[in-house]
This record gives structure tokens, C-alpha cells and sequence, in this order.
């Protein structure tokens, strides 16, 4: 990725200072500079980052830092609560109309996946045993009939249209007449795409609303949109007063950073995501994981929440001051181990962390419960002694471990191994997670070479 | 001679008409960014954080682009320090400047790089939406235009009534289209639309592709193959690989231009929909960071909506309102 996560940014900004106290308002001014720059690179509208930062900054100065990690998370933690409340519950549901049908009305700029939507939500619906009918309202792009068409066919959903020679508004006025003939209990009606500065187009449309009259009005918008999103939001909900906003494309490497824009101009919820080129990647909005991904910072907070509620911030602190100056013995390994399965899988945690759900999926990579249990039973047959100071473990004190422990010698050299391995890697880890260190690239990049070489495995 | 001055002499040598057109499809663009960064220089009155605050929302704010962004910034100041400047409006064309070169690079790769001895082939690629069977539609009038033969390769096989697409646009010009059933093999189409071109000896074959999203690692494996047929069958070919980029498109049109360029050798961008109020300064940041010139601009959904994209032109309408206040005060 091209950016830096707010975390990593904001480790920097706080490097030194940890646990202490209350956050002043220097800290705060500090940390927000950084918030800043990760929403704006994100392409959240840059008036909508200004009132969002001074709305934080209130909420920051004066927060407890003792108990959690670091400054830096508890600035982390108020951005992420903030953001996501702004963009709103989960609501992947449509109008009802009291009296069917209910009519659903599209409107974006060119290019925005209207048409794919259309057919999406049509599926969508006819899963939940609804009866849809598409109507063909873009009379102006060469062949966006047929692209309605086809998709119909695909999912089996009648489509009305009446050529490109007849006015949209007529199009629309008829198709829901044809909808209460039929028997349609939901009417979608694609439009073509317009700019929201172009007045007849602009005037068509809100003719079509006057004649149908619509329940649910959707502006669909590209995930990759830039500054520009608040134009656009902002004019078509002047015009139109939209009831939900769809996201799409987002199965792109975009932060995504217009969900932010359109919801703050329009307060109108984000009702889906549209992920995918096919018919059934329509999702419901997650706010938290669009807060997450804006930031860029994978699903790090939820990870952050999990360490926070099961992890001893004590025992952390002096595990993770243990593993920056190597003195991080076996015994710790074994504790740090009951720590993180607290947590939950490994691989789950994995996945929440940017960048480390492809190491996952790598073939040298698996993280086996069964050798966890193992590891356990190898660790628990030594000595104090040999806990503390593995290096005095010879073929002797090997043999007697391997067999106390009901695993092979070839077992017990490999964990020992690993433990090397995994003792230089935990102080890379801990560099990016906790204070001081050299900063999270580093540690990430070495994480990955690490996995990259091949043949590393977890121990647990 | 001013700055400004020289612009627009250099500018009115070209055809009125063009100037014309692509300030009026400019027009929505320059009210909000240059209204703003005029009115910026002339109510400041001294070079204060205020000022540089204000200066970087407004770039910001045209998508220039964060990290372009800072740089400019960080130049200006020096510059500020360096000559001792005082007045905002003394700074004005020196940021002029300064975007103007930076959109300019070494200047050498201005205009389409054409085959003078056989057949000009123009590759398409760009993420889905984004204007690129429009723009091809538009190239090939154009073309046929300056009494060029020309043949359109229907590659976007994928989306539903793309090839159809292209077949109206390709009525409207009256080129013919080499297609091949939906969901076809698009390198084969290629392959097709090849031989033809040879068979015909046309001087420009245009070839579409379906839209991508540069993360979706098989797309564009299917791209790279794609551009190998053409390269083998026609060789020298694509002498153009157009990125084609939505001006409404933020930071993520870096990241197009990066990972599109690695698959297919991108040598060009195409910037869409700029008869919108988007400001397309992304561009900006992309020529900055990865040397990428823009060949043309689109201006909406006709025909004739494709303009050569003349970076004196872009700054002149971007930087229209400013131009007439820095005149008056040379004249005063
Ligand atoms: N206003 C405007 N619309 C454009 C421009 N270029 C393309 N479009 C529209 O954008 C939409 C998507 O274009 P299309 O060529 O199908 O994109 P593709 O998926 O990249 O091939 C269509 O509705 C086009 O009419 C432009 O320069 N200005
Ligand atoms: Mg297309």
C-alpha cells in the first residue's frame, strides 16, 4: 500500500510518551495533524476533515491514558468510535412501500455501477422472494438497454422498456403502471448517468421523481471518488432528497474515504456496498470496517479492543519491555502464548492486521492447534532453569525433555528453533504495537521477509 | 514579459475554436478552483500559515493530491524565503509555474505517438466506468476526421452489452467492429481484430478492453496477456497504452496509474467527464510521481468531446481569472 495506517503514524507521534496521565491539548494537536493527513490521503472531502478533527480534538483532550497501551491507541480508539458512528448503523434494507410497489429510484454520475446495481438489488429482492421489475430509464448511453437486458436474463427478472426514442419520465411513469399490472411488488428504475451541473438532465430526473413519486431514491457512488463526492452528494440531494446512498466498487485497494464525504453532506444512510463485478456481491455497509479501511489500518482496532479486554496491561507492558531487550525466555513465550490464544485464532488475528492476511494464505504459513498443545507440553517438561536460559539445553537434557513431554527429540530442537526465530520476530512485532522501537515499517517488512523465506512456521 | 503574458500569446496562436471549447468545458472547473485561488491572492494581504492553510485546502481540494501537495507547499516556501517575497500576489505565478511544469514534464512526450509506416495501434485500459469505449468512440471520429481508415476492437467480452456498445459508436463513425461472442476470449479478439488490421492495411486500429480494478490480480494477468498478442502480432505495437482516468477519481488514480502501468506499459493518460466540476489535479501528482503525460482530455459524451490535452491550455483555464488581475497590476 501506498499509505501508512493512522496507527503507525500516530506510533510515531507518540513514541516517547506512554502511560502517562491525561492527554493534554499539545498531545492532541499533535496527534491530530496525523489524523488529518490519513483522512485527507483517504479522500475524505477536506471541509468534512475539518469539522470531523474539531469534533475529536474536543473529545480527546482530557482522556485517561494509564490504563490503556499507548497515547497513540487511545487517540486511535476516539477517531475510529467517531467515524464509524458518523457513518451510521448497518442497514442493509430497502423501502417498503405500505402499498406496493414499491418504486426505487437510481441516480448518480456517469460510470458510477447504476445499472449493475440495479440488477443486483433485483436478485437481492427476488431472494427474499419478491417480485422486482427493471425498467430501462438510460435512453442515452449506446446500449445501456441492453445492459439492463442481459442482466435481466441472467437473473430472471422481467424488464421494461419502451426503446430509446420515449421520454425517461414516460419510461418510468410506465413501467410502474406495468409493475402494478403485473403483479411487481418492487420497481427499480435505472436512470442514465448526469452531472449534477447538468440542468436538463438534472430537470429530467427530478420529473421522473414528480411522476413516480418514488419510496426509496439511491445515489450511487463510486468508492474512488475524490473532493468531489460532496459536490455531487449535495446536488443530487437538493434535487432528488435521496433516502440512501450505495457505495460501489469497493472491492478496489481505494481507502474509500467518499463514504465519509456524501453521509456528512447528506446525512442520508449507506444503505450497501457493491464489491464485485458479479451479480451477487452486493453487501451490507459496515461502518466500522469503513472507518478501519479509511484510516488504514485493516481491522487493527477490533484487534486493539481484543488485546485491550484480555490482555493484562501490566503484564504486557512488562512482557513487551521483556521482548524488546531480549530477556524473553521460554517461560514468557508460554505465558505470551496463553495471552494471545485468549485473544482467539491466531489466524483470525491475522487477518485483522493490514498487510497479514495474504501471509496467511502462503503455503509455509499454517497455524496448527495441534503444535500449539505440543509446544505447551515441551515448554512445561523443562526446568526452570532451562526456561530461563535455553542455551544450556544439550542432547542430554533433550532427550529427557522430548520423552517427559511424549514428543521427539526432532520436536524439541525445532521448537527451540523457532523460539530463536520467534524472539527476534516478537521484537519487531512489539516495535510496531507498543512505544519506542524503530517504527512499524520495519517491523512489518521484517515480519514478512520473515514468513516470505519460506519454511517458518509458528511454534504455536 | 509576464508569465501570463507569454501564455497567452503562445495561446492565441492556436485556433480560437479549440480554446473555446475546452474553456468552456473548463468553465465549472475554473469558477470554483481559480475564483477561489484568485480571490485568495488578492484578500490576503501577507504570506502568513492563514495563507498556506487556505492555499493547501485548495489544492487539496482539486485532488491534486496529498503528497504532491506537501511538496508544492514545502517549494513554495522556500521560494518565499529564498526571493524575499511579501505580497501573496507576487507568489501567484510562481505556483502557476509551478504546476505548469509539472504537468508539462520535458515536454517530449506531448502529442500521440503515431506509426508513420503501417498501423497505429492504441491500446485502452482503465478501470470500470471510467470512459473508455466513450473515448475510443471519439478517437476513432477524430481519425476519420483527419481521412484516417480505421478499425475498433470490441476486447470487453465481460460486461454485459459492452460489445453492443461499441458497435453503436462504431455506427456512428462508420467504422467497422471486430467482435466476437459476449464472453469470448478477449486476447483472441484481439488476435482477430490483428489480422484484419493487416488483411486491410488500416492506419489505426483502436482496441477497447473490459474495465479492471487494478487489485484483482487475474484481470490483469488477462491484460498483460492481451497486450502480448498485439505486441506479437503487430510488432512495435500498442504504440499507445491510454490509461483512461474519471477526473471525479481521488488518490486511488495513483495507484491505477502504478499498477496498470506495471501489467501493460501505460505511455498516456485520457481525462474524462471534465465538463463536470471535478478537477481532474490528480493528473498533477501523476506526471509528478510517475511521468505520465496526458494525451486528451474528454468533455463530454459526443463525438466531438475529445480535445488534445495542451497543458498551456489547462493552466491558461484553470488560471483564467488570475491571468487579468496580474495584467492589471503590470499595467499600473
Ligand atoms: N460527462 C461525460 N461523460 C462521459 C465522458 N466520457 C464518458 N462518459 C460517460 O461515462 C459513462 C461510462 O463510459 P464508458 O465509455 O461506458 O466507460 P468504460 O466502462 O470505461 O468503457 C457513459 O455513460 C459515458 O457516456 C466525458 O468526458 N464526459
Ligand atoms: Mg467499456
Amino acid at each position: 500500500m501506498a499509505f501508512e495506517g493512522l496507527t503507525a503514524r500516530l506510533q510515531n507521534v507518540f513514541g516517547k510518551l506512554r502511560g502517562r496521565g491525561k492527554l493534554t491539548e499539545e498531545d492532541v494537536n499533535e496527534a491530530m495533524r496525523e489524523v488529518r493527513l490519513a483522512l485527507l490521503e483517504a479522500d475524505v472531502n477536506f471541509k468534512v476533515v475539518k469539522d470531523f478533527i474539531a469534533k475529536v480534538k474536543e473529545k480527546a483532550v482530557g482522556q485517561e491514558v494509564l490504563k490503556s497501551f499507548t497515547p497513540g491507541m487511545v487517540v486511535v480508539d476516539i477517531v475510529n468510535k467517531e467515524l464509524t458512528e458518523l457513518m451510521g448503523g448497518t442497514q442493509a434494507k430497502l423501502a417498503q412501500a405500505g402499498k406496493p410497489p414499491t418504486v426505487v429510484l437510481m441516480a448518480g454520475l456517469q460510470g458510477a455501477g447504476k445499472t449493475t446495481l440495479t440488477g443486483k438489488l433485483a436478485n437481492l429482492l427476488q431472494k427474499q422472494n419478491h417480485k422486482p421489475l427493471l425498467v430501462a430509464g438510460d435512453i442515452y448511453r449506446p446500449a445501456a438497454i441492453k445492459q439492463l437486458q442481459v442482466l435481466g436474463e441472467q437473473i430472471g427478472t422481467p424488464v421494461f422498456t419502451l426503446g430509446n426514442q420515449v421520454s425517461p419520465v414516460e419510461i418510468a411513469k410506465q413501467g410502474v403502471q406495468h409493475a402494478k399490472d403485473n403483479g411487481n411488488d418492487y420497481v427499480l428504475i435505472d436512470t442514465a448517468g448526469r452531472l449534477q451541473i447538468d440542468e436538463a438532465l438534472m430537470e429530467e430526473i427530478q420529473n421522473i421523481h414528480a411522476a413516480v413519486k418514488p419510496d426509496e431514491v439511491l445515489l450511487v457512488v463510486d468508492a474512488m471518488t475524490g473532493q468531489e463526492a460532496v459536490n455531487v452528494a449535495q446536488s443530487f440531494h437538493e434535487k432528488l432528497a435521496l433516502t440512501g446512498v450505495v457505495l460501489t466498487k469497493l472491492d478496489g485497494d481505494t481507502r474509500g474515504g467518499a463514504a465519509l464525504s456524501v453521509k456528512a453532506v447528506t446525512g442520508c444512510p449507506i444503505k450497501f456496498a457493491s464489491t464485485g463485478e458479479k451479480i451477487d456481491q452486493l453487501e451490507p455497509f459496515h461502518p466500522d470496517r469503513m472507518a478501519s479501511r479509511i484510516l488504514g489500518m485493516g481491522d487493527m482496532l477490533s484487534l486493539i479492543e481484543k488485546a485491550q479486554a484480555n490482555i493484562d496491561a501490566d503484564k504486557a507492558a512488562e512482557m513487551e519491555r521483556k521482548m524488546r531487550t531480549a530477556d524473553f525466555t521460554l517461560e514468557d513465550f508460554l505465558e505470551q502464548m496463553e495471552q494471545v490464544r485468549k485473544m482467539g485464532p491466531l489466524d483470525q488475528l491475522l487477518d485483522m492486521m493490514p498487510g497479514m492476511g495474504k501471509i496467511k494464505n502462503m503455503p509455509n504459513f499454517k497455524v496448527d492447534e495441534k503444535q500449539i498443545a505440543r509446544t505447551e507440553a515441551i515448554v512445561k517438561s523443562m526446568t526452570r532453569n532451562e526456561k530461563l536460559k535455553p542455551d544450556i539445553i544439550n542432547f542430554s537434557r533433550r532427550k529427557r525433555i522430548a520423552a517427559g513431554s511424549g514428543t521427539t527429540v526432532a520436536d524439541v530442537n525445532r521448537l527451540l528453533r523457532q523460539f530463536e526465530d520467534m524472539k527476534k520476530m516478537m521484537k519487531q512485532f512489539s516495535s510496531m504495537m507498543g512505544p519506542g522501537g524503530k517504527g512499524p515499517k520495519g517491523g512489518m517488512k521484517a515480519l514478512k521477509n520473515m514468513f516470505g523465506k519460506g519454511g517458518m512456521k509458528f511454534p504455536f | 514579459m509576464s508569465f501570463f503574458k507569454r501564455l497567452k500569446e503562445s495561446i492565441a496562436s492556436k485556433t480560437e475554436a479549440v480554446t473555446s471549447k475546452f474553456k468552456d468545458g473548463l468553465a465549472k472547473t475554473r469558477s470554483v478552483f481559480t475564483d477561489r485561488v484568485a480571490e485568495l491572492f488578492t484578500r490576503r494581504q501577507k504570506i502568513d500559515e492563514a495563507f498556506y492553510e487556505e492555499l493547501e485546502e485548495i489544492l487539496i481540494g482539486a485532488d491534486v493530491g496529498v503528497n504532491t501537495v506537501m511538496e508544492l507547499m514545502d517549494d513554495l516556501r522556500a521560494e518565499v524565503k529564498k526571493r524575499k517575497i511579501e505580497q501573496p500576489s507576487q507568489l501567484q505565478p510562481i505556483l502557476s509555474e509551478k504546476l505548469m511544469n509539472m504537468l508539462r514534464g520535458g515536454g517530449e512526450d506531448a502529442g500521440l505517438r503515431t506509426n508513420s509506416s503501417g498501423i497505429t495501434v492504441i491500446l485502452f485500459v482503465g478501470v470500470n466506468g471510467v470512459g473508455k469505449t466513450t473515448t475510443i468512440g471519439k478517437l476513432a471520429w477524430r481519425f476519420k476526421q483527419q481521412g484516417k481508415s480505421v478499425l475498433l476492437a470490441a476486447g470487453d467480452t465481460f460486461r454485459a452489452g459492452a460489445i453492443e456498445q461499441l458497435q453503436v459508436w462504431g455506427e456512428r463513425v462508420g467504422v467497422d467492429v471486430i467482435r466476437q461472442e459476449a464472453g469470448s476470449d478477449p486476447a483472441a479478439v484481439m488476435y482477430d481484430a490483428a489480422q484484419e488490421a493487416k488483411r486491410r492495411n488500416v492506419d489505426v486500429l483502436l482496441c477497447d478492453t473490459a474495465g479492471r480494478l487494478q487489485n484483482k490480480v487475474n484481470l490483469m494477468e488477462e491484460l498483460a496477456k492481451i497486450h502480448r498478442v498485439i505486441q506479437r502480432e503487430i510488432p512495435g505495437a500498442p504504440h499507445e497504452t491510454l490509461l483512461v482516468l474519471d477526473a471525479a477519481t481521488g488518490q486511488n488514480a495513483l495507484q491505477q496509474a502504478k499498477l496498470f502501468g506495471e501489467k501493460t506499459g501505460v505511455t498516456g493518460l485520457v481525462l474524462t467527464k471534465l465538463d463536470g466540476t471535478a478537477k481532474g489535479g490528480i493528473v498533477i501528482a501523476i506526471r509528478n510521481e510517475m511521468a505520465l503525460p496526458v494525451k486528451f482530455v474528454g468533455l463530454g459524451e459526443q463525438m466531438d468531446d475529445l480535445q488534445e490535452f495542451d497543458a498551456e491550455q489547462f493552466v491558461h483555464a484553470l488560471f483564467a481569472g488570475l491571468a487579468g488581475t496580474v495584467e492589471e497590476n503590470e499595467a499600473n
